[in-house]
């Protein structure tokens, strides 16, 4: 149904795929899985068109995709992203007609739609259906994402990781889910993840990639029992033990946070700050690294108009990883001067912020499950 | 004179100014969005007519579209394309990278991403640019006496020549006044809006 001949894709002299030779049948559910920067989810988007190979072609039940139409080909192909990606400014039910509207089906049609699928994932069309996206817990907010994939019913969905924000009991549930519906939809999946027990519950054949090559195509009991590759079996052990301890510090995280480049000035800044209603901002440098935060007191200090914030910046506040125990980033708040802790991605861009509250959400959310705002 | 008539005069002015601002504004932070190349020459263009002093550019003004209310507004218009300008330039820009990318994988077109996603997301800063444009324009509408035009101007003008204190104040008070309300109003609004769109800009 899906069949890669030999892709290629580089950025600059990097390659990110590297021949890439793989196919994957209808109705399986395939998962892509690998260490960062291994070409995993640069794979699944040249599927719908949004990276364009170097090199190689990929056929969609044996037609070349260059030859069609991208718009049209991502119509026809369902899109999950890890940030959900529901426009804030459409309620639930906008949200889930999108394609349906795009491929202007009739109203009465889309609208059908909406409430089957919405009594599908037992999210009343009554209850629902006109809320915003920001009126939704963020397990719910993800199973509106995942609908609005399936809502023009697609033969292929990608997701790329999908559940990764969210906690250990909700991530749970909607594998559950989307297991269920992927089984009585019969739908193409292709899944990304870097977590080796959501590949092993969910997929039939896992793709595990490393370097932009495939080390080991295979079932996951297979993948279990004989491992191809030293890197394979490593990252299985390196799953187990961290998903030991629960909670990462990306788990208890929002990603809602105000961020601006080093350069800005004072002026703009405090015009930024009260237009969020915040009192700090994260400074980033030009290639998105963390740089530093800047309270709106040390704007007043010692700020001047026309100076840049870069010059104003602190590292007052405790840094850790996305990866990190939850515990970890629980003890730099209580001990730090400062009420939040920054948390960031391994290559050192701001993934995300844990306050008080956040943290205290998170832990609701695992006692008594999801927990609406 | 009837200081009603002319309120309603100096807003009229500024309305219609500020609603063909709106328009051309917006439009020209879209081009500036889109194509990269173009973005700092508008945005630089916009600026440099912002430094021109006022009375300098209506007069400039007046040579080409003569005395009377059109000269005011085309001014006017030229102020305020900065503020909305590049407002719906950065508000674009801002919109959070996923939302972008999720539009795209969707199989949006480049006009309906623009239509249904990053121009309602960046309508908060949009509408502060129109706010800051807005009680702008009801200032400098002033200025319109000097080159004919009707509006609150007119009796502050004519109390300059007749050194009458009275007279200046009953045209600039309305002014203030007007300027203060519009923006009291306007920041409301702004604020309502930054509230509810706070989830889908970075």
């Amino acid at each position: 149904m899906i069949k890669f001949e030999n892709v290629s894709k580089k950025y600059g002299s990097t390659p990110v795929l590297d021949e890439l030779s793989f196919e994957i049948q209808q109705g399986e559910f395939v998962v892509l899985i690998g260490p960062s920067g291994c070409g995993k989810t640069t794979t699944l988007k040249t599927i719908n068109r949004l990276i364009e190979p170097n090199a190689g072609k990929i056929y969609i039940d044996g037609k070349d995709i260059t030859d069609m139409n991208p718009v049209e080909l991502r119509r026809g192909i369902g899109y999950v992203i890890q940030q959900i990606g529901l426009f804030p400014n459409m309620t639930v039910e906008q949200n889930i007609a999108v394609v349906p509207k795009l491929l202007k089906y009739p109203k009465d049609k889309w609208q059908a739609i909406v409430h089957d699928l919405l009594e599908m994932v037992d999210m009343p069309y009554e209850e629902n259906a006109h809320k915003y996206p920001s009126e939704l817990s963020g397990g719910q907010q993800q199973r509106i994402g995942v609908l609005r994939a399936l809502a023009a019913s697609p033969p292929i969905i990608l997701m790329d990781e999908p559940f990764g924000a969210l906690d250990p009991i909700t991530r749970d549930t909607l594998q559950d889910e989307v297991r269920r519906l992927q089984k009585k939809l019969k739908k193409t999946i292709v899944f990304v993840t870097h977590d080796m027990d959501e590949a092993l519950k969910m997929a039939d054949t896992i793709v595990f990639m490393n370097e932009g090559k495939i080390l080991q195509m295979a079932s996951p009991e297979e993948m279990l029992h004989n491992p191809a590759h030293p890197i394979i079996s490593g990252f299985m052990g390196k799953q187990i033990d961290s998903r030991s301890n629960g909670l990462t510090a990306g788990d208890v995280m929002r990603t809602r946070v105000v961020k601006a480049a080093r350069n800005n000035q004072t002026l703009k800044s405090i015009e930024l700050m009260k237009s969020r209603d915040v009192d700090t901002l994260i400074v980033i440098n030009e290639d998105d690294t963390y740089a530093g935060i800047v309270t709106i007191g040390d704007l007043r200090a010692r700020g001047r108009g026309g100076m840049e914030i870069g010059e104003l910046i602190t590292d007052a506040a405790p840094v850790v990883n996305v990866a990190d125990d939850a515990q970890e980033a629980f003890d730099a708040l209580l001990t730090s001067s400062t009420s939040y802790v920054i948390v960031l991605n391994d290559d050192n861009t701001v993934a995300g912020l844990i306050t008080k509250t956040s943290m205290t959400r998170a832990m609701g959310e695992v006692l008594w499950g999801d927990v609406t705002s | 004179m009837n200081m009603f008539s002319l309120t309603l005069e100096h807003m009229y002015i500024v309305f219609i100014a500020v609603a063909i601002a709106v328009v051309l504004g917006v439009f020209l932070g879209v081009i500036a969005y889109w194509i990269r190349y173009l973005d700092s020459i508008i945005l630089w263009i916009t600026e440099i007519i912002q430094t021109i002093p006022s009375l300098a550019l209506l007069a400039l003004l007046m040579i080409v579209f003569g005395l009377g209310n059109t000269t005011i507004i085309v001014g006017l218009v030229l102020y305020a394309l900065m503020p909305i300008a590049r407002n719906t330039y950065i508000g674009l820009q801002d919109v959070e990278p996923h939302l972008k990318d999720a539009a795209r994988g969707m199989g949006m077109t480049k006009l309906q991403r623009l239509v249904k996603v990053e121009l309602p997301l960046s309508f908060p800063l949009i509408f502060s640019g129109i706010k800051i444009a807005t009680v702008n324009s009801l200032s400098v509408a002033v200025m319109g006496v000097l080159i004919g035009a009707g509006g609150l101007g007119f009796p502050v003008y004519r109390g300059i020549q007749t050194n009458s204190l009275t007279l200046i104040l009953s045209g600039a008070i309305p002014v203030v006044l007007m300027a203060l309300i519009f923006d009291y109003i306007m920041s409301r609004i702004e604020r309502r809006l930054t509230l509810r769109a706070s989830d889908g800009r970075k």
